[in-house]
């Protein structure tokens, strides 16, 4: 259905990246709502993280990149990982634990990727990432590839750690073509943004470290896909690392046992607290890029998609400890400890 | 000609970048300074644009090391002082040990940590944490004693698939030489019997089989012949190679300068209490250093960490129960 709309849009690019982008975002949207309801079920082990109101901004991240990039997501990035490639069904499978995912039931959740392909499976451990994406755009340089870039995605809590520190310092030094992304929803979990730092501008860090910054409104595809498209492509174009600061507001809890009690009204009723969807769905509907028929067809179409996707899911094998391997090491020949 | 340890170590890493480009060097002062013990000296202008000077930021460090490993480079990340590594921790224990496990994507990066005690190097530059990164499953760990294994298990480190500690004793950088380095090497996970002896076994590895095999000299004037294992690599452990001698001496004494809670020490008493309790004619025994920071004076220092003096007295208690 969007594709007819995408059709009918013909050679207007801002509707084409618009309507490419907002695909992402629904998928996303109605992945989580399906997550979370799997999740109140009792249907999943373990968290779930959603990425309700980021997902503007990381749909744009991911149109924004090509496939030979590399791509490390965080915890509310299910728009960006589609649009980077990931099918739902890996999505699903890891959160369920199916035999047959990428991480085959030793990784959960949004703990996930395929490291060949340039898309990084994200550890735990706040700002960890970057200096991984570091060393695989350090390794490109090394094999002489050329216009690739990678993406690390944090929120604003990750700013605070030594991590973030080295490895954005790690990147200004070797003039890498890193993307560092700072979704800034707010809360670090609930940790409000004046008790995790104390500077006015998260943007105005960059220059202490000799990079360049864009600041955005996440919760706006349109400045989203424009900041972090113009990002992208300045580190492409051997401009050095970036830092994109983007404002907006997380729209759920950190995970889904979270009730998120600590978001403020005003929070709530500010600029930041606008739902990026609406926003999106009002701007392309006034520009006259898609009639609210047609996002109705397209939202019942991929309710269909991702129910089939769950109900196959659901009849995937389990791993099966008899079966695991249980080691740890490539080189099993030098595997010690077995306690069985 | 006379190698050093410490020459070895360097003359590996010429070897690896020569004969492998997805070799590279990455770590604070390794390039044109040649690195804070010269591990490194000249390599950055024999391999121009591979031996990299890095911020001092051990975390980013290994980071990086692990991104280069996925787009299937091989790096060598060398820490300034293994004590500085446990900056790198989170990285080595959590992104390194968990790769290929989460996602069959090999991790080969080793990171060398200069470590061990030295005369008034004090709690900072002294500190032995082997055991630390063996509790993690997913990383391999050595600790050569010799010149020839500083060269060989460097080499068979950069050639793993998978994440290397390699643990190279300061002490021993310019106290042992070598003739000439080798040629051929036993594989790692591999214990290597350092001497030969039927009254006691004594297991131990990196500068403490030096102070092991001292010992053995002068217990062999009261005629007690000693045998001393040298594990060569902490993990994998060679638990047949322990167990073959313990059968044959009936006696264990372990030896380790590291601390000894939840340590390799510990852990070799462990496997010989559980799978050879039959073969011990007396309880199994082990030294290590004393359970405070490593002190800075000499005479503290002395006292603090195992010599050929007190395993002496260690195995004479053995002897006489």
């Amino acid at each position: 259905m969007l594709r007819t709309a995408l059709e009918s849009a013909t050679g207007d690019l801002a509707a084409a990246t618009h309507l490419g982008a907002y695909r992402h975002m629904l998928l996303a949207r109605l992945l989580d709502d399906k997550f979370a309801a799997l999740y109140r079920a009792g249907k999943i082990q373990g968290g779930v993280f959603l990425g309700r109101g980021q997902e503007a901004l990381s749909a744009s991240i991911g149109v924004s990149l090509q496939k030979n990039d590399i791509f490390a997501p965080l915890i509310r990035d299910a728009a960006g990982r589609l649009a980077f490639g990931e099918t739902i069904l890996e999505a699903i499978r890891t959160y369920m634990g199916s035999a047959l995912g990428p991480m085959r039931g030793r990784d959960g959740n949004v703990h996930r990727g395929r490291p060949q392909d340039g898309y990084l499976p994200m550890i735990s451990h706040l700002g960890a990432m970057i200096s991984v994406v570091n060393g695989t755009l350090l390794a490109r340089r090394f094999k002489k590839i050329t216009g690739t870039v990678g993406v690390a995605c944090i929120g604003e809590g990750a700013t605070s750690t030594g991590s973030f520190h080295e490895a954005l310092n790690q990147a200004a030094v070797e003039k890498l073509p890193l993307v560092l992304i700072v979704a800034n929803n707010q809360y670090a979990y609930s940790t409000p943004t004046h008790r995790q730092f104390a500077c006015e501008d998260l943007a105005d860090k960059a220059p202490g470290y000799g990079v360049e910054a864009h600041r955005l409104k996440g919760n706006d595809l349109t400045d989203c896909l424009r900041g972090v498209g113009e990002a992208v492509k300045r580190a492409r174009f051997d401009g050095g690392p970036q830092l994109v600061v983007a404002d907006l507001l997380r729209l759920c809890g950190h995970g889904e046992h979270d009730d998120a009690g600590y978001v403020t009204q005003e929070h709530k009723d500010s600029a930041l607290g606008r739902d990026c969807l609406k926003v999106a769905e009002k701007f392309m509907l006034e520009e006259g890029w898609v009639t609210g028929e047609q996002l109705e067809v397209l939202r019942s179409q991929m309710i269909h998609e991702i129910e089939e996707a769950v109900a196959q899911v659901q009849r995937e094998p389990a791993p099966d400890p008899f079966a695991e391997e249980w080691q740890a090491l490539s080189c099993g020949g030098l595997s010690d400890v077995r306690m069985d | 000609m006379n190698i050093t340890y410490l020459e070895a170590i360097r003359e590996a890493q010429a070897r690896a970048l020569k004969q492998d480009p997805r070799v590279f060097i990455y770590g604070q002062d390794v390039g044109a300074f040649g690195g804070a013990f010269k591990a490194t000296k000249n390599l950055a202008g024999e391999f121009p644009g591979r031996v990299l000077d890095s911020p001092i930021s051990e975390d980013a460090m290994v980071g990086l090391a692990v991104g280069a490993a996925m787009e299937g480079m091989r790096p060598i990340v060398e820490m300034q002082f293994a004590d500085f590594s446990t900056v790198g921790f989170n990285q080595i224990v959590n992104q390194a040990a968990t790769l290929f496990w989460r996602t069959q994507v090999a991790c080969p990066i080793t990171v060398r940590l200069p470590f061990g005690g030295t005369s008034g190097a004090g709690p900072f530059h002294s500190q032995c944490i082997e055991a630390i990164y063996a509790h993690f499953p997913g990383l391999i760990v050595l600790a050569p004693a010799t010149v020839e294994d500083a060269y060989s298990m460097l080499l068979e480190a950069v050639a793993l698939d998978d994440p290397v500690i390699f643990c190279e004793h300061k002490f021993l950088y310019y106290h042992l030489k070598a003739e000439k380095l080798p040629e051929e090497a036993l594989p790692v996970g591999r214990a290597r019997i350092a001497r030969e002896g039927r009254d006691l076994t004594i297991v131990t590895y990196s500068a403490m089989v030096h102070e092991a095999l001292a010992a053995a000299r002068e217990l062999a004037q009261d005629g007690w012949e000693v045998e001393i294992v040298d594990l060569r690599s902490v993990k994998p452990m060679d638990t047949d190679t322990i167990m073959a001698s313990v059968a044959r001496t009936g006696k264990l004494l372990c030896v380790g300068e590291a601390w000894p809670w939840g340590g390799v020490t510990a852990e070799v008493i462990s496997r010989v209490a559980s799978e050879g309790y039959g073969l011990l004619d007396v309880p199994p025994q082990r030294l290590n250093a004393k359970d405070t920071p490593v002190p800075y004076h000499p005479n503290l220092w002395a006292a603090h960490r195992p010599t050929a003096r007190s395993i002496v007295a260690a195995a004479r208690k053995l002897f006489r129960q």
